[in-house]
């Protein structure tokens, strides 16, 4: 039986385009001042410059891959020290969790990358086309050089400020001015300029095209926002006790019997999801706050008191209805927990990044031999020892050994190595790691056991570090 | 199964029309542009199996517009490879192994490369990381039958122990119960010497009895003090380590039936800058001298 056997109900659905009409108020700006500030940040940083000494890179905030090493201003991450990025990454979604649990959507609504392009975009749109019913009108047209000539303009833009985004983001790898120069003489290499336009069409796509639709159909964001979402949460609302019920008002007209709301559907006009707030909550409302600036608007104009549609929290929502007020509650289970997260995350983060050392060792044990019988019957194991550098200067680190009696080391395979027996000193270049063989001696009467817990340990003139490890013999 | 679209009273969607033992679906439909996707990716499988081998058939299969071979990438791929280490594997092959031995990169590459042949050829013997296992000596110790400089190294490697070689390193422990040298009675006098020189004696009079054996039989090649003797692959009887056991039964069995270990002889079989590279792991692993 074929799916839509006699029905004539589509599965599909042509997308119902949205024209959000310009709106001003506290909101509108709000959210100008933060398009500013983060699209700001995101296209300027790359341009930052921080002098690291000669040699070194000198762009504040570069994640160089073929070099292997991250840079942000005066902190410098091996990819071994990748758990910052990590912990950057829990504290960026504990953050989310609490803003949301406090906020609501405002991530969403104000600060998603998805919300600031494609807010630029219906700006250009609008300088080109003008404002919701002239863009209407427009579309509805056939087409003439006049209107061929308004969407050429805007789809340039559009493409200009998507190029500008993709190369943005490859600036965040290579070093900005220089590669700026490779990209326009075309020197730029193949991987740089299929990074840009695949960066470009996505802006493109999703800031110009797709819209609302990334948010409804394609983000998994608003599917389990509602875990951090409670009662108490700020959310944007429509107050139906004094909005109901609706109609339209005649000016001379008295307000008595019925809600202030005039259906003006301003509301609905200003959405750039294309909703209407009265219904209630639901997955597409991004939580902007315009449809409060739009009714704010009216409700001055009829001279009825604003916020009919406001930030509100439903607890409050319900009890305002029976002409109750519920307190604001900033602290609630939820908000602790994540509070107390985001505490705890940022300041281990900040601890380990205060007692980062700029040395670092690694001992990997020999898996084959496990332990060498030597012909005066002591015993010897094979470590790989790796030191890791990060000074700037290159560096003599004396290797030594606790926990085995009498142990005695070597360096194998590089004679300029100094071992002495009880230490060895370990030459490290600047900014490198150091991969040395070092065997260790040991007689039969100084283990205890089969495995002896041992640490190496490493002092350099500023720095040290340790490892721990094992030393294993046959069985007594 | 009947098709009857209802508006549902709680949301006013409709449902799909269907009903499955009471249970009805809201119709929630796709975007258009969702679908599209999906016949855009069956355009570009398409596309790939145009452009890319794809049906197999009896014989050989469809190669694709572009001739694209997975073998073919392997083996460019090698050759680039091939090309960037070859001026390498000529330092190696030119140089001396001291001079290897004392460039750090170049000796790193030879190290790296004596890993993989060893594993590739030697392994199966000498265990990974010549660990070594009874019969088949360790190379991580401190002992060596034949030598542990660089140059004895590549020499064993090169010709190897009773091997068709014609220089081959090689030496005979004769058969002494077997050939009917030594009676059971002196076997066992000169097993307790030998055990004397490494541990403490059993038995102090059969040491007494095994000491004359030894001389006449013995310190030609092991050496009057059982220190061993290079030349002829002869071991030290007087350390820990013991290719064949050192408990007594394993020594009187080495003495009565002999021992002869064959290496094969690898410089027939491998390229000299790939022995080289050999010699240079093996001398890293612990016992290089």
């Amino acid at each position: 039986m074929p799916l839509d056997d006699g029905s004539n109900a589509s599965f599909y659905a042509t997308r119902t385009k949205v024209y959000p009409r310009s709106v001003a108020g506290p909101y509108r700006r709000l959210k100008w001042a933060l398009l500013v500030l983060l699209l700001g940040i995101y296209y300027t940083v790359p341009w930052i410059r921080w002098d690291r000494g000669l040699g070194m890179p000198d762009q504040a905030v570069l994640l160089d891959l073929p070099g292997r090493r991250a840079y942000f201003f005066w902190i410098e991450i091996w990819p071994q020290e990748v758990y910052y990025l990590s912990g950057l990454l829990i504290l960026g979604a504990v953050g989310l969790f609490l803003a949301t649990s406090l906020l609501g959507r405002v991530w969403c609504g104000y600060a998603c990358p998805q919300t600031a392009w494609t807010d630029l975009f219906m700006w250009i749109e609008r300088l080109v086309e003008g404002d919701r019913t002239q863009r209407m009108r427009l579309d509805r047209q056939p087409i003439s050089a006049a209107k061929a000539i308004r969407k050429a303009v805007k789809h340039a833009a559009w493409i200009a400020i998507s190029a500008a985004t993709g190369g943005a983001w490859v600036f965040y790898f290579v070093d900005a001015p220089t590669e700026l120069r490779a990209i326009i003489t075309g020197a730029a290499s193949v991987e740089v300029y299929f990074f840009i336009g695949l960066f470009t069409a996505s802006t493109y796509l999703l800031a110009g095209w797709a819209r609302e639709q990334v948010c409804t159909y394609m983000c998994p964001w608003p599917r389990f926002q509602a875990a951090m979402l409670d009662a108490h949460s700020l959310v944007v609302t429509y107050r139906g006790w004094r909005g109901e019920p609706r109609g339209k008002h005649k000016q001379g007209h008295g307000w008595e019997g019925r809600g202030d709301c005039v259906d003006c559907q301003a509301c609905i006009a200003v959405c750039p999801t294309g909703i209407d707030i009265r219904d209630g909550q639901q997955l597409e409302c991004i939580g902007c706050g315009l449809c409060i600036d739009a009714c704010d608007d009216i409700m001055r104009k009829v001279g009825r008191p604003s916020k009919l549609i406001a930030f509100d929290t439903l607890a409050n929502l319900e009890a305002a209805a029976t002409a109750r007020s519920a307190r604001f509650r900033v602290i609630r289970p939820r908000t602790a927990i994540y509070a107390g997260l985001l505490l705890a995350v940022g300041t281990i983060m900040a601890l380990g990044l205060a007692l980062r050392s700029s040395v670092e060792l690694t001992v990997l044990r020999d898996r084959s031999p496990l332990f060498v019988p030597l012909a005066d019957g002591a015993i010897r194991n094979g470590y790989t020892v790796k030191v890791l550098n990060k000074a700037r200067e290159a560096e003599a680190y004396a290797l030594a050994i606790d926990g085995l009696k009498g142990a005695r080391l070597a360096v194998i395979g590089d004679g300029e190595v100094e071992a002495d027996g009880a230490t060895a000193l370990l030459e490290v270049r600047p900014d490198a790691v150091g991969t040395f063989r070092v065997m260790v001696r040991a007689e039969r009467g100084a283990l205890a056991g089969e495995s002896t817990p041992i640490l190496f340990r490493v002092q350099g003139a500023a720095a040290q570090a340790s490892h721990s490890t094992v030393f294993l013999g046959p069985k007594p | 199964m009947p098709t009857k679209i209802e508006k549902d009273a709680v949301t006013g969607q409709n449902t799909t029309g269907h009903e499955w033992d009471g249970i009805k679906e809201l119709n929630t439909p796709l975007p258009t542009w969702w679908v599209y996707l999906l016949y855009a990716t069956i355009a570009w499988s398409i596309g790939l199996f145009v452009i890319y081998p794809s049906f197999p058939g009896i014989t050989g299969y469809l190669p694709g517009v572009v001739g694209y071979s997975a073998r073919q990438e392997l083996a460019d791929k090698m050759k680039v490879e091939k090309e960037v280490r070859a001026p390498f594997l000529d330092r190696v092959r030119n140089g001396s192994l001291e001079d290897i031995r004392r460039t750090p990169d170049l000796l790193g590459y030879a190290v790296a490369g004596g890993r993989v042949a060893f594993a590739e050829n030697c392994a199966g013997c000498h265990q990974s990381g010549g660990a070594g296992a009874k019969g088949y000596p360790s190379l991580a110790d401190d002992e060596w039958l034949w030598g542990g400089k660089l140059a004895d190294i590549q020499k064993t490697i090169q010709v190897g122990i009773r091997s068709m070689h014609p220089d081959t390193r090689t030496s005979l422990m004769p058969r002494f119960g077997t050939d009917g040298i030594l009676d059971r009675r002196q076997l066992d006098d000169v097993t307790e010497f030998v055990l004397s020189l490494s541990t403490k004696p059993v038995d102090p009079a059969a040491v007494e009895r095994g000491r004359r054996l030894y001389a006449e039989n013995c310190a030609s090649c092991h050496g009057e003090q059982g220190a061993g003797m290079r030349e002829f692959g002869a071991p030290s009887l007087t350390d820990k380590v013991w290719l064949f056991g050192g408990d007594k039964p394993s020594i009187l069995r080495s003495i009565a039936e002999g021992r002869a270990g064959v290496m094969p002889a690898w410089g027939e079989r491998l390229d000299p800058a790939i022995v080289k590279m050999l010699t240079l792991y093996v001398h890293t692993l612990g016992g290089g001298e």
